[in-house]
């Protein structure tokens, strides 16, 4: 541990040499500090995610009773894509990009993310990405209206705006990317002495397989879109039978990268969820090591499923088994982690703060999303439930509750150690409830509008489907402004606020390195790295 | 650039640069250069002025980021850790590059197995040929049933296509060689070889775009020609624009040399630029293989 | 309607899709009460306000191995049904009658390839106005609001009908829930399926692919009449005109199986 020990050697000068953040706009605009840039891909992701609920309302509201009130079907089509997209791509990913950000680097003991400058250009990019996407509303034709799924010939209607979609995905692809190379090599080249790989917290565990499933697949992204753009001005005939190619080519293409895109959208809240349960059921997490690999072996199934958003493209028989064993295989390693956690609280001792009820939240309602999925996995009901608001269900089942609680847990449970406040626990709480019965309220209609046979993506529908759409809007609208909350309790804590301890959770049992420090951490995170045992 | 004059050796600390303009000029340059091909594609008449604008700033951008780099690393600020950092990271980053040229091998792939098979009438689909496309029959190279831009000829492997083999694989020979030689502190056959290298780099770029002259001239082959010309010059020419930034980066790095950068151990830019061109060359005897050959 | 399930259909198949679909959700039931009911009594029982004390264990191979396994046994008992139930429905042969199907935004094109009888299907008008933004027209007064078409597909009970499908502009998709079936319908290329309706009646669906503007807009009706019936509506259709039939059709109708069709071809 030569290295340790000269580190702490140098530490006095360390200390001189090294200034605080810069003042003025220069300390965000010019970042370099992964806490800093944490933070603005934290606010960007928040304000992405009212903008793109202000959409779902639009949506919702439209949908409320049969009948247009609201808009006109192109703008509703509109609404459904950028909806999905603004919410995917600019509240789900960066939120996860911004609590890697800021927690791996005090999650193994390291001074930043390993390369500083370009982790600045991967978030700045993404505000310039977003500002080409939402322009798109103003110019004529409309913004992008064939889905978030983006397919052929379908999209290539689009307008004015159809170019502006596909260089903001280009955009969004080169953030992720250069985020997630960040990420990777922050953990294999920056971890602590002695912190080896299987004593890593789960969370970084968790980002390692996702940073390796976003480098592997928004390339292909940009790949399929690309071919989107030739064809449509340049004479290539990729995705037209006409000169030999195939619309359905690009849906493989698509769900190549689609598909490890819902898990890059789940798996870093696996990684908080396993850190939380264990600090709130003071009993360390079951199961670390299967934890792992279970990880892992989502992330590599992830691969090889692609093509069950597809079992109604008319794919030859073998396919269609395959994908669909393939696909009911994460159902595996999935369940064990849900096992894990369950165990883990099995003889605990459980309190609840708000980030263990969103936890367990999470824990509840994303299994019923991964049901709904193992439904949707078994062609021949996907036959029926393809393209309705069954699927609608289920993946918001996995995105809301899953996704966006995971990062909400998170917040609750790192926001005291980021501001060094302790937040209104007893506003919180009322969020944890006000969220959790209108997410319920919102979604679980839809599942049976699904089943009686409603498509989605449908701006008007028949009579028979008029009362669960109704409840399920009053959902929305409930669930939406429950989050004004959010924003609240949030502000507040960064104002100012009850002083929150070094461990934060003092009656409870959180572990890792970030506890270790004070809260807030100091504005260069570990200058002498600790040594783990 | 706080730092750069403190010391001369590698310093044990994880260098963290304080803090940067470039990626904000980056992000405002990129975003100016698609600004700019959207315009275009959309008729706009400033378009292609708003696009270079964006392509000189990101020039700009790139060449004084780079160039704090080159100093930084010169002042000796990068640590063996940061200097891991930056191989990891371009290992990554090359990973990257190899799923978005798979994009492309597999819309080959399946064009070749899957849909021009199934407009032929074969597999699952006969129904497609029967009803749609009659006389179409399965064969490769294709430009589809509708024969989308006329009858064309194809490029035969075993002529200037096998002689750029030859060059790439040849270049990859020279850049080993300098490689060695940088290590062994052998810097006047550094100088020659990476030279060596970058202008067969350059060369294979010239004989390619001969080819496309041809191509478009002689042989009616286009990006136009169905499915086979989408592959082809989508493929080839992602290649031919990977090749022509390895070879810039070359000669970056061949300028570099000769202003005395590097030393046998600590010289991460050229090894970053010969994965890099590695890379370029396993893609191009893939595409040789696939795209020409087979 | 406050409906909460999957109608059963009228076709063998639709019945059969729909006891995978109570099996796996009755599988995913009991799971979820093993599951629930364990986090259940874990959060209500091992409470730190009631003084629980921790205990300190914290892995167990045994344990991981067992819910490995019976996951992976139960998956194999829902696959084996679900892949025998796929495999007879992508099994189009010795259909009856072939008709072809063609997605245009935003109409149903049917052609009866071999009876030389071919129309368009849309909107039925009264939905038509009532759907327009701020029509004033309340959707409750419109019979079969947005499902109901001008002219629908007509077919015979208890025949295998052979849907070839495909499309003229975008993807579509043709959808009767009642018959279990939902294929896309691609430009370029043509896909099939089939169904053999039991029971003589009218069965809505609607297109399932975002098509566009109005991908809302485009319902599937078809009126599924006994034989007889069935084929005095031909009649009336066909109106005594007859253009020259095509070869690849009648080989269609041979009832060959469709390899067969390919290898004459
Ligand atoms: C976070 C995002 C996320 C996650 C985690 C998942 C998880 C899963 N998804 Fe989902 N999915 C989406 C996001 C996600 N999905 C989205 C966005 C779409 C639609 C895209 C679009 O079209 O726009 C979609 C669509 C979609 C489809 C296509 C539907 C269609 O269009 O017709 C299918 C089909 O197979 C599917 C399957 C699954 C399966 C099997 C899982 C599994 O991973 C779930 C595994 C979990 C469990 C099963 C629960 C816990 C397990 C146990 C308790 C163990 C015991 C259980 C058993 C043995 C049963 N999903
Ligand atoms: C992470 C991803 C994510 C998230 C978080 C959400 C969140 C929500 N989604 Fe989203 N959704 C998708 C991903 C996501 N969705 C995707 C991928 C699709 C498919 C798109 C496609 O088909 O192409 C989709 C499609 C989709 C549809 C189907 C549209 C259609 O088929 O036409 C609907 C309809 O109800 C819907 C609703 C909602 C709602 C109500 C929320 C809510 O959870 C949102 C809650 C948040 C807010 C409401 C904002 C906060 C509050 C304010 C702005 C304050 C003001 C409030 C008031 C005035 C009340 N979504
Ligand atoms: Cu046609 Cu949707
Ligand atoms: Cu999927």
């Amino acid at each position: 541990m030569a290295h340790t020990h000269e580190a702490a050697h140098h530490a006095d000068d360390h200390s001189h040499d090294h200034h605080g953040p810069e003042k003025g706009w220069r300390r965000w605009v010019y970042a370099t500090n992964h806490k800093d840039i944490g933070t603005m891909y934290l606010v960007f992701s928040l304000i992405m995610f009212f903008v793109g609920g202000t959409m779902a309302l639009v949506i919702r509201a439209e949908l409320f009773q049969p009948g247009l009130q609201l808009v006109d079907p192109m703008f509703f089509n509109s609404m459904t894509t950028m909806h999905a997209l603004v919410m995917i791509f600019g509240a789900v990913m960066p939120a996860f990009v911004g609590l890697a950000n800021w927690m791996v680097p005090l999650q193994i003991g390291a001074p930043d993310m390993a390369l500083p400058r370009m982790n600045n250009f991967s978030f700045w990019i993404m505000p310039f990405a977003f500002t080409l996407l939402l322009s798109t509303l103003f110019v004529p034709g409309g913004a992008p209206a064939g889905g978030w799924t983006m397919y052929p010939p379908l999209v290539l209607q689009n307008g004015t705006s159809f170019p502006m979609l596909i260089f903001a995905v280009h955009l969004m692809g080169a953030s992720s990317i250069m985020g997630a190379i960040n990420v990777v090599v922050t953990i294999m080249n920056m971890r602590a002495p002695g912190m080896s790989l299987l004593k890593m917290p789960l969370f970084v565990w968790s980002w390692l397989i996702t940073a390796y499933l976003l480098v592997a697949v928004m390339p292909v992204l940009a790949g399929a879109v690309t071919m989107l753009l030739t064809d449509h001005y340049f004479g290539t005939t990729f995705f037209e039978a006409a000169g030999g190619g195939d619309p359905v080519m690009f849906q493989h293409i698509f769900w190549f990268f689609g598909h490890p895109e819902v898990y890059i959208m789940i798996l870093p809240a696996f990684g908080v969820v396993s850190e939380i349960i264990p600090t709130f059921s003071r009993k360390p997490l079951f199961g670390y090591d299967a934890m792992v690999y279970a990880t892992a072996s989502i992330a590599f199934l992830s691969f090889i499923v692609w093509a069950h958003h597809m079992f109604t493209v008319g794919m030859p028989l073998a396919g269609q088994l395959f994908f669909m064993l393939a696909t009911m295989l994460i159902a595996v390693p999935t369940g064990v982690k849900v096992f894990n956690w369950t165990a883990t609280m099995f003889k605990g001792s459980i309190s609840f703060e708000p980030p263990m009820l969103f936890a367990l939240s999470f824990l509840f309602l994303f299994t019923i999303g991964g049901f709904s999925g193992l439904m949707l996995a078994i062609v021949p009901a996907d036959f029926q439930y393809h393209d309705t608001y069954f699927v609608v269900a289920h993946f918001h089942y996995v995105l809301v509750p899953g996704a966006i609680f995971g990062i909400m847990a998170a917040v609750y449970y790192w926001l005291p150690k980021w501001t060094g406040h302790m937040y209104n626990n007893k506003l919180a709480t009322w969020h944890f409830w006000l969220s959790t019965i209108f997410v319920n309220v919102l979604f679980f209609p839809q599942h049976f509008l699904g089943l009686a046979g409603m498509p989605r993506r449908i701006p008007d529908y028949s009579t028979q489907f008029a009362d669960w759409n109704m409840v399920s809007s009053i959902g929305a609208f409930g669930f939406g402004l429950s989050q004004l909350l959010f924003a609240y309790i949030v502000w507040q804590t960064a104002r100012g606020g009850v002083k929150a301890s070094a461990k934060v959770w003092d009656t409870a049992t959180p572990h890792g390195l970030e506890w270790t420090l004070s809260s807030p951490p100091p504005y260069h995170s570990f200058e002498v790295a600790p040594e783990v045992k | 650039m706080a730092h750069a004059q403190t010391s001369h050796a590698p310093s044990d600390k994880y260098y963290v640069p304080h803090s940067s303009p470039w990626p904000i000029v980056g992000s405002v340059s990129l975003f100016t250069t698609v600004v700019g091909v959207a315009l275009w594609l959309n008729h706009v008449n400033a378009g292609p002025w708003v696009f270079a604008l964006g392509l000189a700033m990101v020039v700009f951008m790139f060449v004084r980021w780079f160039g704090d780099v080159i100093r930084e690393s010169e002042s000796r600020l990068y640590n063996e850790a940061v200097d891991r950092s930056f191989r990891m990271g371009m290992m990554w980053f090359i990973f990257s590059e190899v799923m978005f040229f798979a994009a492309f091998f597999g819309a080959l792939f399946y064009a070749r197995q899957f849909s021009i098979p199934w407009l032929g009438g074969e597999g699952v689909k006969v129904f497609t040929n029967l009803l749609l496309w009659k006389d179409y029959e399965n064969a490769w190279p294709s430009n589809g049933p509708a024969d989308v831009g006329g009858d064309f000829e194809v490029i035969p492997a075993f002529g200037l296509p096998a002689i750029n083999t030859a060059i790439l694989l040849l270049s990859g020979v020279t850049i080993t060689i300098a490689h060695h030689a940088l290590k062994a502190g052998n810097r006047k056959v550094l100088n020659i070889f990476l030279a060596a290298t970058f202008l067969l780099g350059f060369l294979f770029i010239v004989l390619q775009a001969e080819e496309y002259m041809h191509a478009y001239h002689e042989l009616n082959l286009t990006l136009g020609s169905g499915v086979y010309g989408s592959t082809f010059f989508m493929l080839t020419g992602f290649h031919g624009f990977h090749v022509t930034v390895g070879a810039i980066m070359l000669t970056v790095i061949w300028f570099r040399c000769l202003k005395g950068h590097f030393t046998p151990t600590h010289h991460f830019a050229f090894e970053g630029v010969a994965w890099y061109w590695h890379f370029v060359d396993v893609v191009w005897l893939i595409l040789f293989v696939f795209v020409y050959w087979l | 309607a406050w409906d909460l399930n999957m109608p059963v259909g009228v076709t063998e198949l639709s019945r059969d899709i729909h006891g995978l679909h109570m099996l796996i959700f009755w599988i995913c039931v009991i799971i979820a009460f093993a599951v629930f009911g364990m986090m259940i009594y874990s959060i209500v029982k091992f409470r730190h306000s009631q003084g629980a004390v921790p205990a300190k264990f914290d892995h167990s191979t045994r344990a991981e191995i067992v819910w490995t396994i019976i996951p992976v046994a139960i998956l194999v008992g829902m696959a084996i049904p679900a892949a025998e139930t796929l495999i007879r429905i992508e099994d189009t042969r010795n259909s009856e009658l072939t008709i072809k199907v063609t997605g245009y935004q935003w109409k149903w094109q049917y052609e009866y390839l071999d009876q030389k009888v071919s129309f368009f299907s849309t909107l039925a008008r009264d939905s038509d106005a009532a759907r327009q933004l701020d029509s004033g027209i309340d959707p409750q007064t419109v019979e079969h609001y947005l499902l109901n078409v001008d002219k629908p597909l007509v077919v015979p009970e208890d025949t295998k009908v052979r849907v070839l499908l495909t499309s003229a502009d975008v993807i579509h998709a043709w959808w009767v829930p009642a018959f279990g079936m939902k294929k896309d319908a691609i430009p370029g290329f043509v896909n099939e399926l089939w169904f053999n309706a039991e029971e003589p009646g009218i069965y809505r669906g609607q297109c399932a692919e975002l098509c566009g503007r109005d991908h809302g807009f485009m319902p599937v009706v078809v009126d599924v009449r006994p034989k007889a019936e069935y084929e005095a509506w031909l009649k009336a259709q066909q109106g005594g005109e007859s253009a020259p039939a095509q070869a690849a059709v009648e080989k269609i109708n041979d009832g060959a199986a469709t390899e067969v069709v390919a290898k004459a071809e």
